[in-house]
Parts: C-alpha cells; sequence; structure tokens
C-alpha cells in the first residue's frame, strides 16, 4: 500500500525551521537562563528527525549534505579549544573570559566565551544524536 | 606554567578529535598517533620530575577553589601511573601499525585508544570522586568501541556482556558516590577525607566502603566480581587486549588504593580486613585458573587477577612499607602485562592458534621472540633483580611483620605457581619439536618485537635500578600512608 504522508511533508516544511529557531533561541538563552548548547542541539537534532520521518533518508542527506561524525570532531575541537585556551593566558584550564563589548545595531552586548564552548556543545550533541539515528535507521 | 598537570589529558584529547579528520588516510594518523603517545611520555616524565621536586600539583579547574570546585591533583603515584600509561599507549599504539588492518584503522580506531588514555590519565589525575565517575565513563565509552573494533562474531557476544556489567557497575557508582555525599555534603576527595575522619566510625560509612569495593572491584576484577573478565578480555586483538589487560584493571585497582587509604580509615578492622581476604582469594582464584588452563591467553588474562590480589592485599596490610610495595608492584605489572600480552599477541599471530598445546619448538626458529618472553616471563614472577621483586619482597615482608601470615604465605606461594604457570607457556611452546605454520611467513616478527621489547628493557631497568627508582615510589606510598600531605596540598590549609 502506498502511503500518503503529503500532510506530514507539507507540516514538516514549515515547523523544521520553527523548531530551528526556537533551538537558536534556547541556545542564547542559556547564557544566564536555563537552556544552552545541549538542550538547543537536541532540539535542532528533533527538527532533523522529524525531516527524516517525513521524507527518507536520501533526501535529508542531500538538503543537509553534513558528515555528523566530523561536525561531532569540530564541537569537540571548539569545546577544548575554548577550555585549552586558558592555557595561554596562564590561568587554570577552563577559565572563562567575559566582557561587555559595544557592537553596531546589537548596542552594548555581553560576551562571554562560554558560548563558544556552549557551541562546541551544541554541535557534539548535534552530531552524536543524528549519527547514532542515522546508524540505527540504516539498518534495513 | 600552573596547568602543566592537566597536558598528559589534554594531549591524547587533542589528537583523538585530530585524528577522527584523518581517519581516512591510515598513514598520517599513524604518524600523528604515534607522535603525540610519545610527546605525551615526554610530558609525564616532566611530571613526574615536577612532583618530585615541587611536592604535590593542584590544578583548580575553572578557577574555583577547593573544595567547591573540580580539582586535579598529581601527586606522586598518580604521575608514576600517568608515565606508565603514557608508555604503554606509545607501544600499543606502535604495535598496532602491523597488527591491525588498515580497515580496521580507518575506523577511528587510533581516537578511541587516545580517548581511552584520556579516561585512564584522567582518572589517575583527578582530585574529585564525582570526576572520577566522569573519566571511568570516558574510558568505559572508549573500551566499548575498541572491544568490539573488527566485529567478529565472539567480539560482539562479550562486549554485550562487558556493557551489561559495566552498566550496571556505573550505575553502582553514582550511587555510592550520592551515598557519600549525603553523608558529607562534599566530592573533593581531601575535603570528603577531612570530614570522614571528623565523623569517626559509624555504619554508613562502612557500608559506603563495602559499596565502592564492590564498584571498584568489578572494574579490577577482584574475587567474587572477576567472573567477567577472562571472558571478554579473550575477544579482542592483541595489541587491544594489551591496553585493557594493563590498564583498565588497573584503574579499578588505583582507586581501591586511594579510597581505601584517604577515605576509610576509621574501621579498618572491618573494611581493610575484609579487602585483605578478598585479596588473598583473588589470589588463589587466579592461581587456579593461570594453572588450569592451557590457552595462552587465559593463562596471561588470569594472571592479571594474581596480581590484582597481590597489590590490594598490600593495601590491605597498610604500612608504609607494604604501601611502597603495592605501589611498585602496580606499576611493574602494567608494564609486564602489556609486554606479555604483546608478545602473546606475536605468538598468536605466527601459529594461529592460542592453544599450548599445538604450539611448540618456536624457539629455534624466533630466538629473539623466545628469549624476550623467557624475560618478562621471569619477571613476572619477580625473580631478582628484575622488576616485581622488590614490590612482592615488600608487601611479603610486612605481611608476615603483620602477622598476616596466611595472607603473605599465600602470596609467596603464588609466585612459584606465577612462575609454573607462565613457564608452562615457554616449556611447552618454545622448547620441543619446530613445526611449520600456515602464514607465518606473513608476519613481521622483528618489527612487532620493538614494543615488547621496549617494555621489557623497561622492566629490566625498573627492576635493576630499583636504588634510583624507589625514592619515587616511597614518595609516592608517603602520601597514601600518610593523607594529610594529601589534603594539605588540595585545601591549602
Amino acid at each position: 500500500m502506498k502511503t500518503n504522508d503529503i500532510i506530514l511533508q507539507t507540516t514538516t516544511k514549515v515547523v523544521v525551521f520553527i523548531i530551528i529557531l526556537f533551538s537558536i533561541f534556547i541556545f542564547f538563552k542559556g547564557h544566564y537562563t536555563p537552556g544552552g548548547g545541549f538542550v538547543g542541539g537536541l532540539l535542532t537534532s528533533g527538527a532533523i528527525v522529524l525531516l527524516l520521518l517525513a521524507f527518507d533518508m536520501k533526501t535529508v542527506a542531500e538538503i543537509l549534505p553534513i558528515n555528523y561524525i566530523y561536525m561531532t570532531a569540530t564541537g569537540l575541537l571548539f569545546a577544548v579549544g575554548t577550555a585549552a585556551g586558558a592555557l595561554f593566558f596562564n590561568v587554570p584550564f577552563l577559565t572563562h573570559a567575559f566582557g561587555d563589548v559595544y557592537l553596531p545595531i546589537l548596542g552594548k552586548t555581553s560576551l562571554h566565551t562560554a558560548t563558544i564552548f556552549d557551541l562546541g556543545v551544541f554541535l557534539v550533541v548535534v552530531g552524536v544524536t543524528m549519527t547514532i539515528i542515522q546508524t540505527i535507521g540504516g539498518d534495513e | 606554567m600552573i596547568n602543566f598537570l592537566i597536558l598528559p589529558i589534554l594531549i591524547p584529547f587533542l589528537t583523538g578529535i585530530l585524528l577522527i579528520f584523518f581517519a581516512k588516510n591510515v598513514s598520517l594518523s599513524r604518524w600523528i598517533a604515534g607522535i603525540s603517545s610519545f610527546i605525551t611520555i615526554i610530558v609525564s616524565a616532566l611530571l613526574v620530575q615536577k612532583v618530585r621536586v615541587d611536592g604535590i600539583q593542584t590544578l583548580d579547574v575553572s578557577n574555583w577553589q577547593a573544595p567547591f570546585g573540580i580539582t586535579l591533583v598529581s601527586d606522586m603515584l598518580s604521575a608514576l601511573l600517568v608515565l606508565t600509561t603514557s608508555i604503554i599507549l606509545f607501544t600499543c599504539v606502535i604495535y598496532s601499525f602491523k597488527t591491525i588492518s588498515k580497515e580496521q584503522e580507518r575506523f577511528y580506531y587510533y581516537s578511541a585508544m587516545n580517548f581511552l588514555a584520556v579516561g585512564v590519565i584522567g582518572a589517575f589525575t583527578t582530585g574529585d570522586i564525582f570526576n572520577l565517575f566522569v573519566f571511568f565513563e570516558v574510558l568505559l565509552m572508549s573500551s566499548y568501541v575498541l572491544l568490539v573494533h573488527g566485529g567478529s562474531k565472539i567480539q560482539l557476544r562479550e562486549s554485550l556482556k562487558y556493557i551489561l556489567v559495566n552498566v550496571i557497575s556505573s550505575a553502582l557508582f553514582v550511587i555510592t558516590v550520592a551515598y557519600l555525599y549525603s553523608v558529607v555534603g562534599t566530592l573533593n576527595m581531601a575535603h570528603i577525607s577531612v570530614r570522614l575522619s571528623e565523623i569517626g566510625e559509624s555504619g554508613i560509612v562502612t557500608v559506603i566502603a563495602v559499596l565502592f569495593l564492590i564498584v571498584f572491584g568489578l572494574k579490577g576484577a577482584i574475587f567474587p566480581l572477576y567472573f567477567w573478565m577472562p571472558g571478554s578480555y579473550y575477544a579482542p586483538p592483541a595489541p587491544i587486549l594489551a591496553l585493557f589487560g594493563a590498564l583498565l584493571t588497573k584503574v579499578g585497582v588505583y582507586s581501591i588504593m586511594r579510597t581505601y587509604t584517604l577515605f576509610f580509615l576509621n574501621d579498618k578492622d572491618f573494611t581493610h580486613q575484609l579487602l585483605g581476604i578478598l585479596a588473598i582469594i583473588t589470589v588463589i582464584v587466579g592461581v587456579i585458573g593461570a594453572i588450569a588452563y592451557s590457552n595462552i591467553k587465559k593463562i596471561v588474562i588470569y594472571n592479571i587477577i594474581v596480581a590484582v590480589g597481590v597489590i590490594l592485599f598490600g593495601v590491605a596490610v597498610m604500612t608504609p612499607e607494604s604501601l611502597t610495595g603495592s605501589v611498585s608492584y602496580l606499576i611493574h605489572d602494567m608494564i609486564i602485562k602489556a609486554a606479555l600480552f604483546l608478545l602473546i599477541g606475536i605468538i598468536i599471530a605466527i601459529t594461529g592458534t592460542s592453544d599450548l598445546r599445538k604450539i611448540s619448538g618456536l624457539i629455534k626458529r624466533y630466538p629473539g621472540l623466545g628469549w624476550t618472553f623467557f624475560i618478562a616471563a621471569l619477571a613476572l614472577a619477580g625473580i631478582p633483580p628484575l622488576s616485581g621483586f622488590i614490590g612482592k619482597l615488600l608487601i611479603v615482608q610486612e605481611g608476615f611483620k603483620e602477622e598476616h601470615y596466611w595472607g603473605a604465605g599465600i602470596v609467596l606461594m603464588s609466585s612459584l605457581l606465577v612462575l609454573f604457570s607462565i613457564m608452562k607457556i615457554f616449556i611447552n611452546g618454545f622448547w620441543g619439536t619446530p613445526q611449520a605454520y600456515k602464514d607465518e611467513e606473513a608476519v613481521p616478527v622483528r618489527k612487532l618485537l620493538v614494543a615488547p621489547v621496549i617494555l621489557v628493557i623497561i622492566s629490566v631497568l625498573y627492576g635493576a635500578g630499583s636504588e634510583f627508582v624507589l625514592p619515587y615510589i616511597s614518595q609516592a606510598a608517603e602520601t597514601l600512608s600518610n593523607p594529610s600531605i594529601y589534603i594539605e596540598a588540595v585545601l591549602k590549609e
């Protein structure tokens, strides 16, 4: 029997963007309040899994030609890099730096190196989750 | 540089990440893995020297003062173990070049090895009980990958058991840490020690001590929790087996050593006696296994169990000299077990079997292999002046002095039987009429011998140069027998 998933596919096309936007929001929200790279990453992978459900693995691989293993490694590099950056300033490992910077348009913004660390976490979470799901889903 | 003690963790970590990118280029990843593990050796050797000169090194990660943040602590024991670990990593990496197929190397083999080293070195370095759990997980994850790497039938079967056992023990670990936290309200090991000594003798603390013994005993393979080990360690190829045999059980042993000398000092009559009894039964069980089997892999695997028992018996006796013996024997055992597993890997590669009855006369055609194995076997049994002698001597001597006649006697007897079990391999496998084996021409024996020969030379130097090594070992044991040194260094009171 041929399944009819036009409703799912049409909704997915819209919803995926909402989820990804929300995950970015959560990612930045995590700076001072609950949220952050881990939850954000899970949400983003949730969006990609939705795509996988609505379409098939081949289509998704065409839309997002990402090697998730490299993505994980890149995330790890970000995280370790931020942590190890402390070595150059001779402060204990993992010590972060922060400060208020004046940016055009955004105005006075407080920037924190923890955000880069969190970006690493985000990438690792998406990379690992998607690798696992694709490996299991790829088995026929 | 205040971050120096984190370098032995950081270098393999970065290497592991980089190797994910270059995994498909086998020769490049071999170079990276080899060079970085060599650098790790140099850095850890410098760390040992730094600890020797400047005393215990601590690092309050992320600049949170102890006991509030996570503290990494490098005392002599941990620095020496880190150095040993990096040496074993290096030898296993260069041994892998010729034994693991290119197809397998492409599948993140060296990354997993480096991540394993991160976990092991991290576990040796951390001064925080929950962080210890985290590093245990890191090394377990990598060990799952390595155990199943290659995907043969036996590996899949055994890794299933291995994962099951370790998931349960990890859960128990967290539960135990939670128990401990509810009693003392801190996770910093030095701080826990202070709080526990304030509490004094109490039932709950004894329960926690036994729970820790179960958790670490499962990892370290003490009686009766060793049941998973002979099967699981039998499955993977030689270099991975060497890594596991030399490092993983020793992390468990190290953790028992640390917790039983730092935390649980109030009810020694119960906890340390229990540890002593279990250690002795472990020795007996290990020896029985080592003698009973005629499979060379199994023989050496059971010898791991014997060594674990011997080391822990020294911890249970708890005198400064017996602890010195334990530390000395622990390092000796890591090196010599790695060497033996690598040598056995060569024998299996030549003969295509691990059944001793099908092997004979190897020494005629491979004299180098034969004599290296012979020296390694003597060192394992603790024949002077090779390594292992000093450690065992101190443990047995203190055992008799403290009137643990049974225990010390059994440890002494076990050496003889260990020698017998390993000489059985030598006599049956190396003597006798030479045979021709299928595929033996394809084995690059000389190149493979490099790694075990390095380890055997280190072991010989370690034994013969006791005069030079012993001050380092006794500095390590001093911190164990006198926890206040450790506590002062961490809490800076």
